[in-house]
């Protein structure tokens, strides 16, 4: 896809530069004559409102970081909300800024699940996402250990107290962690340092996340790959325009949030400051990790919760090698595609019971009977169920579905579905 | 378009719809009831009146116990706060700030000699704390330390309609309820009473005990503005001044909203019609 160039220098300036440095050409090779699919749709417009989310999360972060002091954290969080200038509107934006990007971050990792933009030859592209994911995870729990209110600091303890769980280094880890004894000032301090320094490594990981994209060019909703130049359009106009809207009504969402549900999606407890002699009734993480938290408590052994926990991000990583299927999109795979939509029903069920007790009745008033170490109407029960059915989609469905299934006729290239609409799915 | 965007609104709903506050342990509260605040929606204000009410419930009854450290004197000018006065730009040059400021004293150094002296505090001073520190705190308020009020309204769910509730939800205890010493009973209060419930296991009382001892009775604060000083009325302005006091930014944030919004969504409407002529000859 990354074929010949075809900028031509217009000015003198422009042939000077681009003999020494050509990153004028670079920048029209990516964005502006680019070739994509003519066919992309709009879950394919995430891509662009992820990097808008990551520039957003950088600035407003920047300024932040001028106002904020780790030795009196909780305080001056709202001496920016009160004295700084519209240092409420930067804090609130950085703050659902995050769910955002959240929000934004898995309907382009379902999308990738659904059109198959795993599959060879773009692995390597889907790894490095699955690289972005994992230091947003990180960048996201330690920003929000960072207004050292009661939810942050009683969600440190008990996500660095997961490494405790390892067999023999657990606890070494763990205090190295916390460079003490106890979640304290220390530890706060070098989430702050690693807070700032992980979304450089983001911004850098993305960079190649692009350069890969630009090699091997980009799937789209028939999963065939571009014949012939009917089959493309250059990104620009076509695609920045279509991003363009798609931005544009993303930031509507997130302005609706910041400014009339600003702590919709936070916690109230997070409003008191870090007492660490009072533990909060309920510790829950923020809604984007609540199903791992569920897959975490599902499990009734620590160990094996934690690795649970991680093997369901690690299924991501390994995904390229377990769908067997050739058939790229799953537009053209009948019974995948119901797979796929329960699949996307037990992420949002897990996500559910990571908020509520694990002993709390699912239908309310109604006991059935104990099944091992709870009663079956409890929402152990649920994310067991879910998170069975979460591992069986990766390992199970996946792998073998693709050998079984009889797709339905791929066809030959994007021009010919996209010219005649009846044959869209 | 239409469906997919509202596919997109569904999985966005989808995705925040397990993110309202985990579900209460076995002891059951009752549910605050839902106050008509003059600052609910997107174009809600703080009503002036009310603020200063509430601020006058705070200082003259609340303050005794209760520190508001987060808060100084010349908020209370600045822009939607309770004594704004748009002649006064600059919130310390407000003549009800700075008296109200002048009658309370605050800890200082004297800068010639060292010593450590008092002087009126001004508008630039934080409010006065009652105790000087959590133990003297805790010790004049039988072992229980009364929480900041800085933040009490963001930092409670429910906000000011559960500051309202607990203020005016003491009723009296049933009878089978055991009411240790220093302890109330509030029904709006997180706890579980199974363990002093003598009654039935079915029907223990919702709710659970707070500290601190009914504050406010009707009549107990005199209005200036002559609103008739009712329990209801009192627990309303106070929650709203504590709601103002938590959120001072709250009527610029819903002002500047709507500007923002009404923009973005002519620039998408513009960037729609864009891509309309764009796309229009290129089957996609």
């Amino acid at each position: 896809m990354s074929g010949h160039s075809t900028y031509q220098p217009k000015t003198g300036f422009e042939r000077w530069l681009d003999a020494r440095l050509p990153i004028v050409r670079l920048g029209y090779d990516s964005f502006v004559d680019y070739p994509t699919p003519r066919n992309l749709n709009y879950w394919y417009t995430f891509g662009g409102i992820l990097s808008l989310c990551l520039a957003s999360q950088l600035i407003t972060g920047i300024i932040l970081v001028m106002h904020y002091n780790v030795g009196d954290a909780f305080n001056s969080v709202e001496h920016i909300m009160r004295d700084v200038n519209y240092g409420w509107l930067i804090r609130y934006m950085h703050a659902n800024g995050a769910s955002m990007f959240f929000i934004a971050v898995y309907i382009h990792m379902f999308r990738g699940l659904y059109y198959g933009s795993y599959k060879a030859p773009r692995e390597v592209l889907w790894i490095l996402g699955c690289v972005i994911y994992l230091l947003m995870m990180a960048t996201a729990f330690m920003g929000y250990v960072l207004p050292w209110g009661q939810m942050s600091f009683h969600g440190a303890v008990v996500i660095t107290n997961l490494f405790g769980a390892l067999p023999i280094v657990g606890p070494a880890i763990t205090t190295w962690l916390w460079g003490g004894f106890a979640v304290d000032t220390p530890t706060l301090n070098r989430f702050f340092s690693l807070h700032y320094l992980l979304p450089f490594m983001i911004a850098g990981v993305v960079i190649l996340h692009i350069w890969a994209l630009h090699v091997v060019g980009q799937n789209n909703p028939t999963g065939v790959e571009p014949k012939s130049k009917a089959d493309t359009l250059p990104f620009t106009p076509y695609a920045t325009v279509k991003d363009g809207f798609a931005m544009s009504v993303f930031l509507i969402l997130f302005a609706i949030f910041v400014f009339y549900l600003p702590n919709a999606l936070g916690h109230s407890d997070n409003y008191i400051p870090a007492n660490p002699l009072v533990t909060p009734a309920h510790i829950v993480p923020e809604w984007y990790f609540l199903p791992f938290y569920a897959i975490l408590r599902a499990v009734p052994d620590k160990l094996m919760g934690v690795l649970a926990m991680f093997g369901a991000i690690a299924c991501l990583f390994a995904l390229p090698w377990l769908d067997t299927s050739k058939v790229r999109s799953m537009r053209y795979r009948p019974t995948a595609k119901i797979y796929f939509l329960f699949f996307v029903v037990a992420c949002c069920i897990l996500g559910l019971c990571g908020a509520k007790l694990p002993d709390d009745q699912v239908i309310p008033h109604l006991t059935t009977f104990k099944l091992i170490d709870a009663d079956l109407n409890s929402f152990v029960w649920l994310s067991r169920t879910a998170a069975l059915y979460y591992f069986a989609f990766f390992l199970v469905i996946l792998p073998i579905l693709g050998l079984k299934e009889t797709p339905l006729p791929v066809p030959d290239s994007i021009a010919s579905p996209a010219l005649s609409p009846e044959q869209k799915g | 378009m239409l469906r997919k965007l509202t596919i997109l609104a569904a999985v966005a709903g989808l995705m925040t719809a397990g993110v309202d506050g985990p579900a209460l342990a076995s002891g059951k509260k009752l549910e605050p009831k839902e106050v008509e605040w003059s600052f609910n929606g997107p174009f809600g204000k703080f009503d002036q009146a009310q603020l200063q009410r509430g601020y006058k419930v705070y200082r003259e009854v609340c303050s005794a116990c209760h520190s508001m450290k987060l808060v100084s004197f010349r908020n209370l000018g600045d822009k939607g706060g309770p004594f704004y006065d748009p002649k006064y730009k600059n919130s310390n040059d407000n003549p009800w700030v700075k008296a109200i400021a002048k009658d309370y004293e605050v800890a200082d150094i004297d800068s010639e000699t060292g010593d450590v002296i008092k002087r009126p505090a001004t508008a630039a001073d934080r409010f006065v704390s009652p105790y000087p520190n959590e133990a003297a705190a805790r010790a004049g308020n039988g072992g229980a330390l009364p929480p900041d009020m800085s933040l009490l309204a963001k930092a409670r769910e429910e906000g000011p309609d559960y500051i309202h509730a607990i203020l005016t939800g003491y009723p009296e205890p049933p009878a089978g309820l055991k009411v240790g010493p220093n302890q109330h009973y509030n029904p709006y209060m997180a706890g579980d009473l199974t363990s002093v419930w003598s009654g039935s296991h079915e029907h223990v009382p919702p709710g659970g005990f707070i500290a601190m001892a009914a504050p406010l009775k009707a009549g107990l604060v005199t209005f200036d503005d002559g609103t008739k000083s009712t329990l209801d009325q009192q627990a309303q302005d106070v929650s709203a001044f504590l709601m103002w006091a938590a959120e001072p930014k709250l009527e610029e944030r819903k002002k500047m909203g709507f500007v923002v919004i009404l923009y973005l969504m002519m620039f998408a409407g513009l960037l729609y019609a864009a891509y309309r002529q764009v796309w229009k000859n290129e089957s996609h």
